[in-house]
């Protein structure tokens, strides 16, 4: 072990991340409470339920694949949708890649394991470059939340009253907003570029035909580059 | 029947893991011209409007529980309170409204 690596990855620098990731991973229970539940009810085993939220780690698609599963749709079909939901993924590694640290490649493409849109959020609208240890750090806290209560939902989550499974809906929601006020509350140029893509994505979603995963991709690209084109010449304080 | 899930599961890591993965290991920012790192530099705002609406509308039967969660988590960042009392606070208001209501 050379002392440059343990550099990368001090333990302050990963405390900080377990800091950063706890407000995440108490707003995935819910969310993975509920997919437990509803894998047991799609007819998938605790082992495939819990497999599911170890390998893939990734909301949105494991619920989609749930819904597959019971409508008994093929296995290609399952995986090209996660593909398509997830692409959006590609955003924002590219854009982690702006802000990253020189760290090596196999420690980038070991936190990489944790870009969810919550987490490239919290790292992303921080001042600070983006280290692997604070990676680390969300991703373990906020990793660890989604497939414990996974399997917690898989186990017990049919006996919870159904006003308090209809109200964590709106957790990843909260997540959201409050990455987006305080950010907002200082930058036009926020604002401007969460309101363009909010228009644009819900025009798309109500008027094409086309799936979320790509509306999503399609309305963040055109917000960012128009955007980047009005606000030439102001690049510090993005 | 039931063994065939475990390689639909693995299937789906892999095409998960990949565009995680990708850009952030091969990209080599230097060479990357200063536009387009000012276009990834925005991405972080814009998809956070894209992944609000108009999802926290359509979230639930009820669009009025998506709103007033909105609300209540507006009020709570804009107060300053940290991500998890925003979480804790919009849920528990929904949660209460759920309650008066029935």
């Amino acid at each position: 072990m050379n002392t440059v690596l343990a550099g990368r990855l001090s333990s302050s620098l990963l405390s900080q991340g377990l800091k950063s990731g706890i407000g995440i991973a108490i707003g995935y229970m819910p969310v993975a409470f509920t997919f437990g539940l509803l894998a047991k009810s799609s007819g998938l085993s605790l082992f495939e339920t819990v497999s599911m939220s170890v390998l893939v780690f990734a909301g949105a698609s494991q619920y989609i694949a749930l819904t597959l599963i019971a409508a008994g749709i093929g296995a290609l079909e399952i995986i090209t949708t996660t593909f398509i939901v997830n692409i959006r993924h590609l955003l924002m590694s590219a854009s982690i890649s702006e802000k990253a640290e020189a760290d090596p490649k196999w420690l980038k493409a070991l936190y990489s394991f944790f870009i969810t849109d919550e987490t490239f959020l919290v790292a992303a609208t921080r001042n600070e470059k983006i280290q692997a240890a604070y990676m680390l750090g969300i991703g373990i806290i906020v990793y660890g939340s989604w497939v414990v209560f996974s399997g917690v939902g898989y186990l017990i989550g049919a006996g919870l009253p159904t006003i308090l499974q209809e109200s964590m809906g709106i957790a990843l929601y909260a997540i959201f907003i409050g990455l987006l006020v305080p950010s907002a509350k200082t930058s036009k140029k926020v604002i401007m570029l969460a309101a363009i893509a909010a228009v644009i994505n819900s025009i798309l979603t109500f008027a094409s035909t086309m799936s979320t995963g790509w509306t999503i991709i399609l309305s963040t690209l055109i917000a960012s580059i128009v955007i980047e084109m009005l606000w030439k010449g102001e690049h510090q304080n993005a | 029947m039931l063994e065939s899930y475990i390689w639909v599961i693995i299937g789906m890591a892999v095409v998960t893991f990949i565009p995680r993965m990708l850009p952030l290991v091969a990209f080599q920012m230097d060479t990357i011209p200063p536009f387009v790192r000012g276009v990834l530099k925005n991405v972080p705002y814009a998809i956070l409007g894209a992944l609000i609406f108009p999802g926290i509308i359509t979230f639930n039967e009820n669009s009025w529980l998506g709103i007033i969660g909105a609300i209540t988590a507006f009020i709570a960042a804009y107060l300053g309170a940290s991500l998890i009392i925003i979480v804790l606070v919009s849920i528990l208001s929904l949660s209460l409204i759920g309650f008066v209501l029935i």
